[in-house]
This record gives C-alpha cells, sequence and structure tokens, in this order.
C-alpha cells in the first residue's frame, strides 16, 4: 500500500513535470513551421518544440549567477566579452544603484555573458526564429502580426522612456504564458547578428540578401513590417561585447527526448 | 630716371609673381585643397546659426553630434517623443566651407532605444555616410569626409524604419560655405519644416504617440517650423531691424510633405534655388522639397511683422506652419503707407461716414460684473450686431450665414471665435458640415463688449458654456499685433 501510495506520488511529479515544461519559470512553445517578417533566407522557417523562461532574466537572478561565477562580477569580466558599459547600473559586484529594482531586467549585459548565465544553468540564448515565433503571439494568438493591436502596442515602447526600470511580468502573457517579450527591454538572441541590417536600410531593400521579399511575400502591413525592422535594426547595430542600457535576455531550452 | 624704370619693373614683377602666386594657390579641384589645423565644429541650435566661415582657410573639422530620444512638446499641451540630433528638431546647425575635411563623431546616448546613424546630403559616397555611421546605444562611430561642393544640405537618419526617424525630428541642415564665406548679411536664422503624425487629431492634448498610418498615407497633423507649433511666434519670433538684410536657411525635413515657403509681406531679393549655385531674384514663394534646402535673403524695409508660412496656407492656420519675423524701425510711408481709411460703403448712399477704429473704442464706463450681467449686455449687443446675419437663435442662414447654435467651429476654438469678432473671418469654413465661404467683418465693439456677446453666444442655443473674460479677448488682440 505505501510502496503504491509512494508510486503513484512519483507519477503524479512526473505528470506535473512534463505538463508545465522543466521547471515553473519555463513555459513550452510548441514549434511549427511560420514566416519570419525577415529571416536569413526569407523563407519558411521551422521551429522545433522548445521551452522558453517565462520572463527575462531579472537583476537578482543575475546577482546569484554573479555570486558563483565571480569571472562575471562586475569588476573581473573581461573587456573584449563585455565592454565598458557591463552592468554600469550596479554599484558594485554585489549591489544594485539605488534607482534600480532586484525584480527588473538585468540589462547592461553583453552577449557572452548572457550567453554564460544560460549555459551555467543548463539552458541555451533563445535563436533569433525560436524568440520571434514566440513573440508574434498575443494573449490569445499564436500569430497575431497582422492585428492593429499587437503591432501598436510594440511601436508604443518603442517611444516609452526608461522602461528598463519596470518590473519583469507587469505585461500580460502570451498565448504560450510567456511575458514582457515586448514591452520590457530588447533580448539576446544566439545568432542576433545573422541577419545583418547594413546600417543603409535603404541599400538592404536591393541587395540579394532579399531582406524586404519575405515580409512582401506575407502581404504585411507596413505597420507590421515597421515594429519588426526596428528590432531587426537594432540587432544589427549591436556587437557581441555590447552591454546596453535597454537590453536584457532570457533563456531557452531543447526539450529532452526520451 | 633709369633706375626709376628699373623699381617699376621690379616692383611690376613682383606683382605679377603674386598674381601668378595667387594663381597658382586656385586648385581646379575641390578635394585638392589642403587643410590645416584642426577645429571643433560650432553647432547651434534653431532658430541661430554659428559664425559664419570668412576668409578661414580649409580645415579638418571635427564634429560632435549627440543623439537624443526624448519627451518634448509639439504643440500647447500636445506632448510628443521626439527623436533628435543635437537635442533639438530640427536638428544642430553644421556650417564648414568647401575643401573642409569634416571627422564626424556620432554618438548614440545611452538612454537612447534604437539604433541610429546619419546621412548627409553633403556628402560623396555610398549611403551620404549612413553605412559607416550606423550607431547602437551608449556608442559613438567616426567617420570622415571631404566637402566638395557649396551648398545648404539637409541631413537626416537612414536607419530602417527611415520614415519613422525622420518623422520623428532626424533631420537638420549642413551648410557649406564657397572659398571665401557668403556675402556678409545682418541676420542669418535656421529655420526647417516638418510634418508630424500623431495617433490624435492636431489639438488632442497628452502624450501623442506617432502613428505610422497617417505617415503612410501623409496626412499630416501638424506641419511646423522648428519642431514645434509657435516655435517661431511670440518670445521665438525672428527679429531685424529696418534696412537690415536677413538671410535665413530654410529646409524642410518633410517626411511627406513639400514646402510653399512664403513670407507674408516679403519679396525675396535672392533665393539659391534648392540650395545650390542658381540664385534666383525678387521671388514670392519659393519651393522647399522634402530632403531638400534653400537660401533666401531679403531686405525689410518697412517695420511690423512677417509671418512665415508654408503657402498650402492651411497648413499654416490650421496645421501650425507659422512663424514670424518682427520687425522694428522707422516707418517708410512711401513704400508702405498703412491704413489710410476706413470709411463705410454705402453704395446707395448720400455721404461717406467714417467709423471709429478699433483703438478709438472706449471701454465701457459699467463693465459687467457677474456672469448674469455678461449675459445681460451680451444679449444687448448680440440683438445690436450679430443678429441681422446669425438670426435671433443663432440658426444662421443656410449657405450664406453660418449657424452659431451648436456650431462646433464655434465650440472648437475661442481663441478663434475671439479673432473673428475682433479681425473678421473670410474664406471657406466649415461648420456642422456645412460649407460657407463669405466674409464677417470686423465687429467694431469693445473688449469688454466681445467678452459679453460672446458669453452670451456661448452660454445659448446648446453651445458649450465658455465664459470669455475680457482678457481672453485682450490677449488674442494682443497676440495678433
Amino acid at each position: 500500500m505505501r510502496t503504491k501510495l509512494f508510486r503513484l506520488s512519483f507519477v503524479l511529479i512526473f505528470v506535473h513535470l512534463f505538463s508545465f515544461g522543466q521547471s515553473g519559470d519555463m513555459a513550452r512553445i510548441n514549434g511549427a513551421r511560420y514566416i519570419p517578417l525577415y529571416g536569413r533566407d526569407s523563407t519558411v522557417v521551422e521551429v522545433k518544440d522548445f521551452d522558453l523562461d517565462k520572463y527575462p532574466v531579472t537583476n537578482e537572478q543575475y546577482m546569484d549567477f554573479v555570486k558563483k561565477f565571480p569571472e562575471w562580477q562586475k569588476s573581473n569580466a573581461k573587456k573584449i566579452f563585455a565592454d565598458g558599459m557591463y552592468l554600469r547600473n550596479w554599484k558594485n559586484n554585489f549591489e544594485l544603484n539605488d534607482d534600480a529594482k532586484s525584480n527588473s531586467p538585468v540589462t547592461y549585459v553583453s552577449w557572452f555573458a548572457a550567453k554564460a548565465y544560460c549555459d551555467c544553468m543548463g539552458k541555451r540564448l533563445p535563436t533569433m526564429d525560436e524568440w520571434e515565433y514566440a513573440a508574434m503571439s498575443d494573449e490569445t494568438s499564436k500569430d497575431a502580426r497582422i492585428k492593429k493591436s499587437y503591432n501598436e502596442k510594440i511601436l508604443s515602447w518603442y517611444e516609452a522612456p526608461r522602461s528598463n526600470e519596470n518590473q519583469i511580468g507587469q505585461n500580460p502573457k502570451n498565448y504560450w504564458g510567456v511575458s514582457d517579450l515586448h514591452g520590457l527591454v530588447w533580448e539576446w538572441t544566439s545568432d542576433f547578428n545573422s541577419v545583418m541590417l547594413s546600417g543603409e536600410s535603404r541599400k538592404d531593400k536591393d541587395g540579394d540578401n532579399n531582406l524586404f521579399c519575405g515580409s512582401a511575400s506575407l502581404g504585411a502591413t507596413d505597420l507590421m513590417n515597421y515594429a519588426a525592422f526596428m528590432r531587426y535594426a537594432f540587432r544589427g547595430s549591436i556587437k557581441a561585447n555590447y552591454a546596453i542600457k535597454n537590453l536584457g535576455f532570457r533563456c531557452a531550452k531543447d526539450i529532452e527526448t526520451p | 630716371m633709369k633706375s626709376k624704370l628699373k623699381f617699376t619693373v621690379l616692383i611690376a614683377t613682383v606683382f605679377l609673381f603674386s598674381c601668378f602666386q595667387e594663381k597658382k594657390e586656385k586648385y581646379t579641384a575641390t578635394e585638392d585643397i589642403p587643410v590645416s589645423l584642426e577645429m571643433i565644429a560650432e553647432l547651434t541650435a534653431p532658430p541661430h546659426v554659428p559664425k559664419p566661415v570668412g576668409k578661414r582657410k580649409a580645415k579638418k573639422l571635427i564634429v560632435k553630434m549627440e543623439i537624443l530620444e526624448a519627451e518634448g512638446e509639439i504643440s500647447n499641451g500636445v506632448r510628443y517623443v521626439f527623436w533628435t540630433f543635437g537635442g533639438s528638431v530640427p536638428g544642430s546647425f553644421i556650417r564648414a566651407r568647401v575643401g573642409d575635411e569634416i571627422e564626424f563623431h556620432l554618438q548614440n546616448h545611452p538612454d537612447n532605444k534604437l539604433p541610429h546613424n546619419i546621412d548627409l546630403h553633403a556628402v560623396n559616397g555610398p549611403g551620404g555616410g549612413a553605412e559607416s555611421s550606423f550607431v547602437a546605444p551608449g556608442h559613438e562611430k567616426v567617420f570622415s569626409f571631404k566637402v566638395l561642393a557649396p551648398g545648404l544640405y539637409v541631413y537626416h537618419c537612414a536607419t530602417a524604419p527611415v520614415g519613422m526617424h525622420i518623422a520623428n525630428g532626424m533631420y537638420g541642415l549642413i551648410l557649406i560655405e564657397p572659398e571665401g564665406g557668403l556675402p556678409p548679411v545682418d541676420k542669418e536664422y535656421y529655420v526647417m519644416q516638418g510634418d508630424f503624425y500623431t495617433a490624435g487629431p492636431n489639438g488632442e492634448r497628452g502624450l501623442q504617440p506617432f502613428d505610422m498610418q497617417k505617415a503612410v498615407d501623409e496626412r499630416a497633423d501638424y506641419v511646423v517650423f522648428n519642431g514645434k507649433v509657435g516655435a517661431l511666434t511670440g518670445d521665438g519670433a525672428l527679429t531685424a531691424k529696418v534696412g537690415e538684410t536677413v538671410r535665413l536657411f530654410v529646409g524642410n525635413g518633410g517626411p511627406g510633405l513639400v514646402s510653399s515657403f512664403h513670407v507674408i509681406g516679403e519679396i525675396f531679393d535672392r533665393v539659391t534655388v534648392e540650395g545650390g549655385s542658381l540664385v534666383n531674384e525678387n521671388v514670392q514663394t519659393t519651393l522647399i522639397p522634402a530632403g531638400g534646402a534653400a537660401m533666401i535673403e531679403f531686405k525689410v524695409d518697412v517695420p511690423g511683422s512677417y509671418v512665415l508660412v508654408d503657402h498650402s496656407i492651411f497648413r499654416a492656420f490650421n496645421k501650425g506652419a507659422l512663424g514670424l519675423l518682427n520687425v522694428t524701425g522707422e516707418e517708410n510711408e512711401k513704400i508702405y503707407s498703412g491704413e489710410l481709411m476706413d470709411n463705410i460703403y454705402l453704395p446707395e448712399g448720400p455721404g461717406i461716414q467714417r467709423m471709429p477704429t478699433t483703438s478709438e473704442i472706449k471701454e465701457s464706463d459699467i463693465p459687467a460684473k457677474s456672469f448674469e450681467e455678461q449675459m445681460k449686455f451680451g444679449k444687448q449687443i448680440y440683438g445690436q450686431t450679430c443678429i441681422a446675419c446669425h438670426q435671433a437663435e443663432g440658426q444662421g442662414i443656410p449657405s450664406a450665414f453660418p449657424p452659431l447654435a451648436k456650431s462646433d467651429y464655434l465650440n472648437a476654438d475661442v481663441d478663434r471665435a475671439i479673432e473673428a469678432v475682433l479681425f473678421g473671418l473670410s474664406g471657406e469654413i466649415t461648420v456642422n458640415g456645412e460649407k460657407y465661404n463669405s466674409i464677417m467683418t470686423a465687429q467694431m465693439i469693445s473688449q469688454e463688449e466681445v467678452a459679453n456677446v460672446m458669453t452670451y453666444v456661448y452660454n445659448s442655443w446648446g453651445n458649450n458654456k465658455t465664459v470669455v473674460t475680457p482678457e481672453m479677448v485682450k490677449k488674442v488682440k494682443e497676440k495678433k499685433k
């Protein structure tokens, strides 16, 4: 009897684990084929099932990380991996500035730092295709990109000052149960620079990279293009050692196949 | 005698030699002009411009331009997030000369959300510098270019989405002076037009987000000079004295609209067409394309207020494209007489009667002490002055005289209504969906009486119950002066 109970609870735990992803703070994203606004070759890309952090990594979580990994502490990080702006809103290795909140997303982190953090958690950075896929949903639908409200919300964030000082979880969860993909900070992706905007956006139009054709074939509205272009433009302007005020990250994870 | 001749020959040789030397210093191509020394460029916010280059030699000119994304006011009570070069719309004015080598530092403030870059129309090279200046927040990019051609050029941001970056105010002017500089003038000003697209209609208060759809459709809510409705009026008005020559550096950032730039009451003596080397004379209105500029010079002869407008005139009076140049000094009645007489014209009448002008109107001896009195006095004036056209119940006469009862035109803007009573109103207006195109004359009644009659009108027949005070009338009257 006792063993039966034990077994039952084991099964329950297993079911619990399975239905909520790897842990409570990640959400399961069911993959599919979709056309990103513009991707590497502007065609359909396939995203496999994966888990994604529900929230961006916070100052508090990052603090725990640097306590365990001193090489990523503010005073120790190597310049080639994180530029002079690294953790600029932290007073020192273990204290935030007075106006920074522990529950705000960590920003002023480089790609190298973000990658190291995810590696240490047994996770990884999401790919740009994964990130864009998860981020194209709103509260009710997987692909909200053609909705006016969805795009307006994104564009309005571009104009909101000091939003990096907001705390996580204040934006509604999207279809997958993920928050803050829009409306809080930009986020690193593992291959952020795989679509290169030269910075001369007009020239990008007629290059052989066909960056704009993908979106054209979608019959996308201008509004929709604009919200995404700004994301791609931003990614195109950064390098892996940049630490920027409005740029944070979250981690993803492959689904372990039994 | 012989020695004297020798001396003359010597002098002549020296002159010849010096002439020859002079010639040697003229370069066939501006790219060959050598630079000596470094200099930090003076940058100015509109409407000011840096000091003229004068006769200075070509230099290595260091320009440090900071990009700031910041909230500001586009009209009274209407907030907008501007993206700026140097903290102002339009961006800082850059002044250089042909042959200068400009080392451009583009700095993107760390608080900014977006990457930016700069395309200077004065650059010969791909993207006008856009490619080499693409800069992430918290970073600085440096690039360099040789200034080859004189003229007045626009610069702007060219980061995707280009239209949005320009629509948010990312444009300005760079002036390249010829060798020896532009001819000196008495006053120089920097004026740049831009169109803005907000989610709310013109005048809707609060922070207004950018409206992409309106921008795509080129339906501007605001068309302004120097980034704000009224930037060049009141304390911001440009000034000059009678007899001075004024040079305006006028640009148009767009993104959508072309400007028909005109100064009411002036003829432009000289216009460098499109900012290039072609000079046109005696111009009334000059076209300034989006992404283009012109240098405009004129001598002011008569004191008074000269109104800068986009002569696509609804933009001026309804969307903000209006500025002032206030000229002070001696009247010159030979050139302009001013108003000589205001006579009542009665074709069938016997004689000509003189009417008092507004300055002669005496204020009432018995000012209204309360709202009730205002209504009482107002009704009286209405009965004497307004009733003939606007009718007893303010209903007007269809297609001739617009209604005052439940009038959207009236209720929308009290200052506009005061102005109509004080100074008259003509041209096409739309009231409650109907178009009217007739003339209302200026009403010869005192400020107090204007306040009373308008209070009466606003508090009758379903209007919005505005109370008009003599102070409000005074304000409108003075503003117009």
